[in-house]
């Protein structure tokens, strides 16, 4: 166990280049998947928050619902998509980092698309009437609206990050794990905990760890500085 | 502006979630200067500003505005969003689709207008009671309104801040804007208003000029609401 430790800090002390590469991987995925996700799915929220049409109860309970897709269901859709015999096959995206920010990013969509629309509905309740009164259309209330709560709308990018940095199930089915390739954070630990590499996978823990709490603390100050700001 | 030529509802029945808010109101409110809405809570007057600026439909009966053009509502609470000021105001410029520099020089007059340019580059949200309420009429006045509802638009403001927004009501209704304002202030009605329509459950009971409205209602609903909430002494010092 002590040897283990020792050599887990030893792996971080010398910026050991496999323990990088997966990191650098994992980050440029998840980061590209929430990236697609806010696009898709602050627009999409706020759609929902201001629209009213005939099934949108039903479509709100559909999208929160998604929220808690399993991760290796939307892995084994999109496995099916990009295989060779899928629709997308020609493309040859299967065990791409292209197919795992697809996966990650049907992960994350849901996620933002629900939050976006919790928190521009209740910004609504304050400034819906306000804005109707300016005969603003729907499309510009929902964009006034992202605008007014853009800060709280953080939390839902941290969430998305958060879903996206710690799934494992998605990426490993449409990744494949190739070493040097797809090989991400989550399924590296879990590769070299089976194989007995136990420093290589707390090392990559660790960072992964430390990763997640540096994005959480940059928003923090980011969103305490709005707040001194704005209110 | 003065593109309102009068506003009339006839038979104006409003239920909201079971509740009757409006019961047949039928009123007629006359072109130019401002016209006062009174009455007790639950009255319906906050209900009708709705109906006029169609933020509400009503259930039943017709509204019917004359010349009708450019409408702007200020609320009592106002609403304000995380930018300047001066991005507040062109917020209620956007409808209109000006050129870029109309859109400029309009807020900046607007900001002017109410005391407020040295402020145009501050977060809004972080002016005081009376500033926003400045501001909220600076967004109105911007869009060169034909008519402006207010909502109690002194509600929760000290008495300079009071004095400063009827001042800036008063300027509007002089170039012609047709003000229609909901209050429980009576003084402030009373210096405000050219004429007073009493509200009472969700009907119309008493429509005049308002000091002798106010001083000699004719209708017993008006009699008792003024007889609980008429501020005598305010009345007298507003004379």
């Amino acid at each position: 166990m002590t040897e283990t430790l020792h050599e887990t800090f030893a792996r971080l002390a010398t910026l050991d280049r496999d323990v990088l590469a997966i990191a650098w991987l994992s980050l440029r995925v998840s980061l590209s998947a929430v990236a697609i996700g806010l696009l898709i799915g602050i627009p999409l929220g706020a759609f929902l928050a201001v629209a009213r049409f005939r099934g949108r109860a039903a479509v709100v309970g559909l999208l929160n619902a998604f929220m808690g897709l399993p991760p290796v269901i939307v892995g084994l859709v999109l496995y099916l998509v990009l295989s060779r015999s899928g629709p997308f096959g020609p493309l040859g995206l299967l065990f791409t980092p292209v197919a795992m920010v697809a996966a990650q990013a049907v992960l994350a969509t849901p996620l933002v698309a629900a939050l976006t629309r919790q928190v521009v509905a209740d910004a609504d309740e304050h400034l819906g009437e306000q804005l109707r009164s300016l005969r603003l259309s729907a499309p510009r209330r929902a964009l006034v609206l992202i605008y007014h709560t853009r800060f709280s709308l953080m939390t839902a990018a941290l969430a998305a990050f958060g879903r996206a940095i710690s799934e494992i199930g998605a990426v490993l089915v449409v990744g494949g794990n190739i070493d040097g390739h797809t090989r991400t954070m989550t399924t590296a630990i879990s590769l070299e905990t089976q194989k007995g590499d136990l420093s290589l996978a707390l090392a990559l823990g660790l960072v992964l760890i430390g990763l997640v709490i540096v994005v959480n603390a940059m928003a923090a100050l980011l969103r305490g500085h709005a707040a001194r700001a704005y209110g | 502006m003065s593109g309102v030529a009068g506003i009339t509802l006839t038979e104006v029945g409003l239920v909201l979630n079971g509740t009757t808010i409006l019961d047949g109101l039928t009123l007629t409110i006359p072109p130019g200067g401002i016209t006062a809405l009174v009455g007790p809570n639950g009255a319906g007057k906050s209900a009708t500003l709705r109906v006029i600026d169609g933020l509400l439909v009503p259930t039943r009966g017709r509204v019917h505005i004359s010349g009708a053009g450019r409408r702007a509502f200020v609320f009592q609470k106002v609403s304000l969003i995380r930018a300047s000021a001066a991005a507040n105001v062109a917020l209620g410029l956007a409808p209109l689709k000006l050129p870029r520099a109309e859109r400029a020089e309009r807020t900046r007059a607007a900001l002017a207008r109410v005391g407020l340019s040295h402020r145009a580059a501050d977060p809004a949200t972080r002016f005081s009671g009376g500033e926003q309420q400045r501001l909220a009429l600076a967004r109105a006045w911007a869009t060169r309104p034909d008519l402006l509802l207010l909502d109690e638009p002194t509600a929760n403001l000290d008495p300079g801040a009071t004095e400063r927004v009827e001042a800036l009501v008063c300027e509007m209704a002089a170039e012609g804007t047709k003000v229609v304002l909901v209050s429980h202030n009576l003084a402030s009605v009373t210096r405000l208003a050219a004429d007073v329509i009493v509200l009472a459950k969700g009907r119309a009971v008493e429509h005049g000029p308002t000091r002798p409205t106010l001083l000699s209602p004719r209708s017993p609903e008006a009699r008792a609401y003024f007889d609980g909430e008429m501020p005598w002494s305010s009345l007298a010092a507003a004379s």
